[in-house]
């Protein structure tokens, strides 16, 4: 056999066993992250933390070779990975993360989490309007869906939709949230420290104010494990919070301010 | 049995996501809501209520945990499938209004984090990021033979 029928039979064996083949291709990827994180900076950054930039990294490349939306998993052989990060596995990894969460701490924080969860909602919308302003758009519907993208990805084009903004406005207000939760994911453990993200009750308004389950299912991995199931708790409120308040009472008070 | 764990954390994942659609759909919304946090309320429930008639076995944890220390190997998938190439190709109004909405919401999590006073993470948390992490010890501890 020569080396082409050696590669198109690795790549039959890779499209035929996606979720497994994504498995091992996952975990070189940690194995190499975790080396650079012991080498390179002597412990000082989290090994998961690498792996992640380095599968923003790999996404990006995956997204520019294809021409597709979804990264790496466009790539046939490496379609497993978009099975195994997808939304039904993440999600399911999310909830066993619960399993041993201190109820007692959850419980004090719930108030927290609400405030944070409105917060989370307001603040960011407020600076999507106003940047979408500030770059001339003067319409309500145009400027509630750049400012619901600034929430998180799904509500910009679930408000979008709702009210009837145009595909191009929908595309700035995904792309707005879509890098909001990559600057989520790589930010957190940069700042993590300096807004004293380092114990249950912070992580459960941290979850609360980022919203996008994926930033902060990303951040707080990469920052500090034990923290996850703390943030994921309230994060994963905040899309269906959003999509309730994007259509409605966001929209009437953008559209009774701008006429 | 190993399974038994893993159909519970199904179930209350099932069950929840389920709710949160129904909670949705009376809110008049087009989305799920909060149904992965019912789902993990569910299962903090359930883990509670069998330790207390002695039925949460090993095998039970096991299937949970194992799925738990798959988090992060999942998020790291997850990160290899962004849309990346949008956001470094958005353009101005993209970045400007990430990046400041960013900045005020990591601001707002050291302002509620100050005020809200400081907790420790107990020693079950500890674990809880062990598991998380994959390099719990005890995870299954082999039973004598």
């Amino acid at each position: 056999m020569n080396s082409i029928g050696i590669w198109h039979g690795i790549e039959h064996v890779f499209i035929e066993q996606s979720l497994v083949a994504a498995f091992a291709v996952v975990g070189g990827l940690i194995l190499v992250s975790n080396y650079a994180a012991k080498r390179l900076t002597n412990g000082r950054v989290h090994g998961s933390a690498i792996a992640i930039v380095l599968g923003l990294v790999l996404a990006y490349f995956g997204g520019l070779y294809t021409g597709g939306k979804k990264g790496v998993a466009d790539i046939p052989a490496l379609a497993g990975i978009g099975l195994m990060g997808g939304a039904m596995l993440r999600d399911f990894a999310i909830v066993a993360t619960a399993f041993e969460v201190d109820v007692i701490e959850a419980r004090r924080a719930g108030l927290l989490g609400v405030l944070a969860l409105a917060l989370g909602t307001i603040l960011p919308f407020i600076v999507g309007t106003l940047t979408a302003v500030a770059f001339g758009y003067h319409d309500a519907v145009s400027i509630t869906t750049i400012g619901a993208g600034a929430i998180t990805y799904i509500v910009g084009p679930v408000t979008g939709a709702a009210i009837g903004a145009d595909s191009t406005v929908m595309a700035l207000s995904i792309a707005t949230g879509v890098t909001k939760a990559v600057m989520v994911m790589v930010g957190t453990p940069l700042v993590a420290k300096l807004i004293g993200l380092d114990n249950p009750r912070s992580a459960m308004a941290y979850g609360g104010l980022m919203g996008t389950v994926s930033g902060v299912a990303g951040g707080l991995a990469a920052t500090d494990p034990k923290l996850v199931p703390y943030g994921a708790l309230t994060a994963t409120f905040h899309t269906g919070i959003g999509c309730l308040v994007g259509p409605s009472i966001f929209f009437l008070t953008v559209r009774a301010l701008v006429g | 049995m190993i399974v038994f764990g893993v159909a519970l954390l199904a179930a209350c994942t099932l069950i929840g996501v389920y709710l949160g659609d129904l909670l949705g759909i009376a809110l008049g919304v087009k989305a799920n809501v909060g149904g992965v946090g019912i789902a993990m309320i569910l299962l903090i429930a359930a883990r509670i209520w069998l330790d207390r008639r002695g039925k949460l076995s090993n095998g039970v944890k096991f299937g949970v945990e194992f799925w738990a220390g798959m988090y992060i190997p999942i998020v790291v998938a997850m990160a290899a499938q962004q849309n990346v190439v949008a956001a470094l190709t958005g353009g101005p109004i993209v970045i400007i209004a990430a990046v400041g909405s960013l900045v005020l919401c990591f601001g707002a999590v050291a302002l509620l984090s100050r005020f809200g006073g400081r907790s420790h993470a107990g020693a079950q948390a500890a674990h809880a990021g062990a598991v998380i992490e994959g390099e719990a010890d005890e995870i299954a501890p082999r039973r004598e033979v």
